[in-house]
């Protein structure tokens, strides 16, 4: 087996039996289970509570509220620390807040022997409020008078606005230019929840005098740092333990629910508490994706060349800082890069303080949002001037080459164009829209399709570090041990593909160590930014080729020969006539029980990465309108990936259904609503509505594979980039269905509906739609 | 206030004493260790519970314990064969990459034991539908179906082949 | 766990009828799909729980000596579904059954609970109400016949006393034979749904005529409701796709939908329209198939 094999997941037999064991399976018996006293107000300040009640439950141990934690704000999203405070993340945050920004804020906890108990407790606490108008939109936060959610930070609610021009003049200059073709308006995007399967949880137990917390988190080394922070202790202080994670999506790049597990351990004299939130809290009360709101414009001639590109940008924050203005940069970076724009392009982005549910990242870490407004646009000149989607983006599309002027980010590894030509080829582009011109009748079909770009990493943004060890045993095999964590998504299976082809061996012989545990496991910054098999990778690489020469220095000792006259490959080691001469069974006991000399044969090494590079890719849909009820049936989804060289094939594919599907419930159904107070609705997993197996098409997923140069194994970015296309693509093939521009997601019925009505598509002309 | 009661878990007779407010999903995970039934939302929306009781998927989660007197409940761990042998179906979870983060699965293949048991050839949108009351957010389901499918096309081929 | 305060299995109907009569706060408990879930969310305090469920004498389809049916409440979704005489007779209410949330939840929620429960959106509630489905309330005192068409008074309420069991859904001869009909549900998601809009019609056909029709729907008012109006409009009316229209302006008249976040009262309006054009075509399109 090699690099780009199927092989198995190597934690799926601990999977499908029930013994891999998730952080609720780890809970020790004896453990507190603490619940969450949440704000039913979305904007005001808590001016008192009365306990009495839920302390009078049995079997309640202890009442907290946000009069008692200390007065110390912490940060939450999941990035690098930065040695420079001006870069460090916004620290808004405390364990219970006295000011309350979103609905469900936490305010005051109950500690208790049991979930039940402490939920009991929790609802009879009451809480006093000063309460001030909810601001759910950026609009309402920016109007004059609104109230300044963190009057410490900002005088404003805009918790960042940033600006960028290219081209040799103005927008509006280009506009000039006799003869131009302009599209563009208004777009928009929901609020959507990661709705991983496995509920946000950790619990944290003292041992001798430090604290442990085993967390269902994508950054356990990050946990660790932050819950430092929170707490005003050593971060050595702390140890983070990550066991088997049940999906994250970017919500458990977060420091949620931890450090208050910590801390209410810590008061409890080091007593086991748990904090697993209920689904209704993890969709309301933990993160979602950020809304935004855009004005965009674009400009092309005749001919199909794109002269100039405007963009405005709102993006809804919610509450708190989190993840904050990196998102609408990557948003606006996307845009940048997807196309070129001859003459000029001009983006503006401000991220606002809301009372909406909190935005983090979400697998896409803003470019699913800026995918759908860049695709939007493009498909609505492409409509104006007349000209095939395919064709205009052929003649358009960020070019062989590219390297982004402001971050310096290049693509080093040019794939878009075949993804775009190959995918329509498969799709069979061509004929399919032609068959769906002039349609009549109430059910109509339509093909769309929407193109990306997507970096591998954060370097240059932000630090890129990882660290791996890996140690030779007397049987042969190897353990593998990274601070970069399994979530699901399959790391482990590929690291041990890359560490046995780095090493040399087969994978039987290779143990990834899934458990990340601060104490042990090397440093690497976690799950995120499709970074793991990139930078990760490279560690493994370099780890693999410190241990070889370590071996085969050893075994040029054992065997009194130079090194360089030996090799190991095959997992053996061979001489220059290529006869075995030591098999790493003998290596591994002879480095541990040789009677002159043991060397326990081990390497860790760490690599700063500096570099990236652009992944891109194209997703094709095909749907079908029912316009009397304004419901859209995808009836095809294909994704074409320029990822680099793929590490396993079938896990890959398996991880692009997944994004897809997360793309497909975007497009059509998912949004997390709201009522005038900033109340969330919908949050169960009911009302929310995540596709289920009979929302879904089948999903075809094609690879063009250009060997990337900057990546360890000619690997590059592929982990969130299937979810980012799928909802543009989607909406652009109801547009080709019905010649209705939908600007906003979801394509929910209620909207559709209204938008073909106004589009006179149900006024009926002898008995036919129109 | 515990009551007693006996069922069959996984083949074996066993008497518990139970509180009459426990669902079956708290019993099998905190009174018999069986951590591959899933808490995913509680309220039968997610299907990551699920177990069969006299051999018909439902949701632990909303289902008391209590109701359980002489029933058969078989969870996963109830699959292999007892030198650790994976059964058929969970083998072909893993080679059709049907398995991501795991949450899901023990249910889904809860779920397909179900679908194969009734013995009954299905097209894919009937296997869409059979296995529509789960819910995962990494496969897309699409390698789920493939799985449910393959189990299912090759355990009717096993019964119509002559002895 | 739960939290509710007692719960008593009952042994059998008697058994449960008389936990019923002797606490006078117990509640009704069979599947659990609903009861436990409005447990979890607050909605029944230390609610006291009198379960039947799995009772055999409540459970399953029987044909009665008059060639009617009797459904017993206790008689899951799965079940009811896959019912050989449900099959045979009213395979729209098959189909109804087949519209509830998943499969587990079909395996666990009871047709009893769908309607006793009071909801508008109960799946199965509008093919029954076009069966001219009678309710069995049996209390200590006795037993009392309810049409379903009078069981609701308003959302979540309908006319049964807190120590009433609802112990068989009734179906005369002339409800059950002969008759061609179509369950339809809107929701956002192909499974796991809450109907935006439930709509059956059921019909019976002479010649080219359409000789009775029965309309219903769920969510399209605080209660399922029947539309005397379309049905008195298609006595004996020829089938066309006009006949269609008019049934569907009809059915408008006679629905009060209402604005909710989960869909607008006017999508809403547009969905009883387009669903009667539907089910009542589909309907009629069966006795085509039939001939």
């Amino acid at each position: 087996m090699a690099i780009g094999d199927s092989i198995k997941r190597v934690d799926a037999y601990g999977k499908v039996t029930g013994q891999a064991r998730y952080t609720a399976d780890l809970v020790p018996q004896e453990a507190y289970h603490a619940s969450l006293v949440r704000a039913t107000v979305a904007n005001g300040e808590v001016t008192g509570f009365s306990l009495a009640r839920a302390q009078a439950v049995e079997g309640v141990v202890a009442v907290f509220t946000c009069f008692d934690v200390p007065d110390r704000p912490f940060p939450t999203p999941g990035h690098p620390w930065s040695v420079e405070p001006a870069h460090q993340d916004i620290a808004d945050r405390k364990l219970l807040n006295r000011r309350v920004r979103v609905w469900g804020d936490e305010v005051a906890v109950v500690v208790a022997r049991d979930r039940l108990t402490a939920a009991r407790a929790a609802a009879l606490v009451e809480v006093q409020y000063q309460t001030y108008p909810p601001l759910l939109t950026p609009e309402a936060a920016l109007a004059e008078g609104a109230t300044v959610l963190h009057p410490e930070l900002r005088k404003d609610n805009v918790l960042a606005h940033s600006a960028f021009a290219l081209g040799e003049v103005s927008y509006d200059e280009a506009a000039r230019e006799e003869g131009l073709i302009e599209a563009g308006g208004r777009y928009e995007v929901p609020a959507v929840q990661h709705c991983h399967l496995e509920p946000v949880h950790a619990f944290a137990y003292g041992e001798g005098g430090r604290i442990v917390v085993v967390s269902s988190t994508q950054i356990p080394h990050i946990v660790r740092r932050v819950v430092g922070q929170a707490l005003g202790i050593d971060w050595g202080q702390v140890r983070v333990i990550k066991p088997y994670v049940g999906g994250g999506f970017g919500n458990k790049q977060e420091v949620l629910v931890e450090p208050l597990a910590a801390w209410l351990s810590m008061q409890l004299g080091g007593h086991p508490v748990s904090i697993e939130l209920t689904r209704e809290e993890v969709l309301g009360c933990t993160r979602v994706r950020h809304p935004f709101v855009w004005e965009v414009s674009g400009l092309v001639r005749p001919d199909g060349t794109l002269v100039a590109r405007r963009y405005r940008a709102w993006s809804n924050q919610g509450g708190y800082a989190s993840h904050g203005h990196a998102i609408a940069a990557n948003a606006a970076n996307q845009f940048k890069q997807a196309y070129h724009d001859e003459r000029a392009l001009e983006s503006e982005s401000w991220t606002v303080y809301t009372n909406c549910t909190t935005a983090g990242a979400m697998r896409g870490y803003g470019v699913p949002q800026s995918c759908f407004v860049t695709e939007c646009l493009t498909d609505d000149l492409c409509r104006k001037l007349g000209m095939d989607p395919l064709a205009f983006r052929l003649k358009n599309c960020m070019r062989e080459g590219y390297v982004d002027p402001h971050n310096g980010i290049p693509c080093l590894s040019y794939g878009l164009r075949d993804c775009l030509t190959e995918g329509a080829a498969v799709f069979d582009w061509a004929a399919k829209r032609r068959a769906y011109q002039h349609q009549h009748g109430p059910r109509r079909r339509g093909v769309g399709m929407a193109l990306f770009t997507y970096k591998t990493g954060v370097y240059p943004i932000s630090l890129e570090t990882s660290a791996c060890r890996m140690l030779l045993h007397q049987d042969g095999s190897f353990t593998v041990q990274m601070g970069a964590t399994e979530i699901g998504q399959g790391a482990d299976t590929a690291f041990t593909q890359m560490a046995a082809a780095a090493l040399g061996v087969s994978e039987e012989r290779v143990r990834v160590i899934s458990t990340q545990d601060t104490d042990v496991s090397p440093f690497d910054t976690g799950a995120y930014a499709s970074r793991q098999c990139y930078v990760t990778g490279m560690a493994i690489r370099k780890t693999a080729q410190s241990l070889r020469e370590k071996m085969l220095s050893y075994a040029a000792w054992l065997l009194e020969r130079p090194a360089d006259t030996l090799a190991l490959r095959d997992g053996a080691i061979f001489d220059q006539t290529g006869q075995q001469v030591l098999t790493l069974k003998q290596l591994g006991m002879e480095s541990c029980y040789n009677l002159r000399r043991t060397e326990h044969l081990a390497a860790e090494e760490t690599v700063h990465c500096q570099s990236n590079t652009l992944s891109t890719g194209v997703c094709f849909a095909e749907v079908e309108v029912d316009l009397p009820l304004g419901r859209v049936t995808v009836l095809r989804l294909l994704n074409v990936h320029d990822s680099g060289r793929i590490i396993n094939h079938q896990l890959a594919e398996a991880q692009v259904h997944g994004g897809m599907s997360m793309g497909l419930g975007y497009a059509l159904s998912e949004q997390l609503l709201y009522d005038a107070e900033g109340r969330p609705r919908n949050d169960n997993l009911l009302d929310y509505k995540m596709p289920t197996a009979m929302d879904t098409p089948p999903l075809e997923v094609l690879f063009i594979e250009k060997e990337d140069p900057s990546g360890p194994f000619g690997n590059k970015a592929l982990g969130e980039p299937p979810a980012v296309p799928v909802a543009p693509a989607i909406r652009n093939a109801v547009l080709h269905a019905t010649g209705v521009a939908i600007n906003s997601l979801p394509l929910s019925p209620d909207k559709l509906t209204q938008a073909f009505a106004a589009a006179g598509l149900y006024e009926e002309e002898a008995g036919e739609y129109v | 206030m515990l009551r007693v009661i006996e069922f069959w878990l996984n083949g074996r007779r066993r008497e518990v004493a139970v509180d009459p407010r426990e669902a079956l999903l708290d019993t099998l995970r905190e009174r018999f260790g069986l951590t591959s039934v899933k808490r995913g939302c509680e309220v039968g929306e997610c299907g990551a519970c699920t177990v069969l009781i006299d051999g018909v998927s439902v949701d632990s989660c909303c289902y008391l314990t209590i109701w359980a007197q002489d029933k058969h409940i078989l969870t996963v761990e109830g699959l292999q064969k007892d030198n650790g042998e994976l059964s058929d179906i969970q083998k072909i979870f893993i080679e059709e990459a049907a398995v991501q983060c795991g949450f899901c699965t023990p249910g889904l293949i809860l779920s397909a034991v179900e679908i194969i048991a009734a013995g009954k050839p299905r097209t894919r949108e009937e296997l869409r539908r059979l296995i529509s009351g789960h819910l995962c957010r990494c496969t897309g389901y699409e390698n789920i179906l493939n799985a449910v499918e393959r189990a299912l096309r090759e355990s009717l081929a096993k019964k119509t082949e002559p002895n | 766990m739960y939290d509710f305060a007692d719960i008593y299995q009952a042994e059998s109907e008697l058994d449960a009828v008389r936990a019923l009569h002797e606490d006078r706060q117990a509640m009704v408990i069979a599947g659990g799909t609903d009861v436990l879930v409005g447990i979890r969310a607050g909605r029944y305090p230390s609610a006291r729980l009198v379960s039947v469920h799995g009772l055999e004498a409540l459970t399953g389809v029987q044909m009665t000596a008059d060639g009617g049916l009797r459904i017993g409440p206790c008689t899951t979704f799965s079940a009811l579904e896959s019912d050989p005489l449900i099959a045979r007779h009213l395979p729209f209410l098959a189909q109804a059954a087949g519209h509830v949330g998943g499969p587990q939840i079909r395996n666990m929620g009871t047709v009893g609970g769908n309607l006793a429960n009071g909801a508008t959106s109960a799946d199965t509630a509008p093919a029954l109400l076009c069966c001219n489905a009678v309710l069995e309330l049996t209390s200590w005192q006795g037993v009392r016949r309810v049409p379903l068409r009078d069981f609701y008074t308003g959302p979540g309420q309908t006319v049964r006393a807190q120590d009433e069991l609802l112990t068989a859904i009734a179906i005369s001869p002339a409800d059950c034979n002969g008759l061609a009909g179509c369950s339809l549900k809107y929701g956002r998601r192909a499974a796991m749904e809450i109907a935006t809009l439930n709509c059956a019609a059921l019909l019976r056909r002479e010649g080219d005529q359409i000789a009775e029709l029965r309309l219903a729907f769920g969510v399209a008012a605080p209660t399922p409701v029947r539309c005397p109006e379309a049905e008195a409009l298609a006595a004996g009316a020829a089938w066309s796709s006009a006949l269609a229209e008019q049934l569907a302006q009809a059915a408008l008249r006679e629905t009060r939908p209402r604005n909710s976040w989960r869909a607008s009262a006017d999508f809403r309006r547009r969905l009883i329209a387009e669903l009667t054009r539907r089910a009542v075509t589909a309907a009629w399109q069966q006795t085509e198939e039939g001939m």
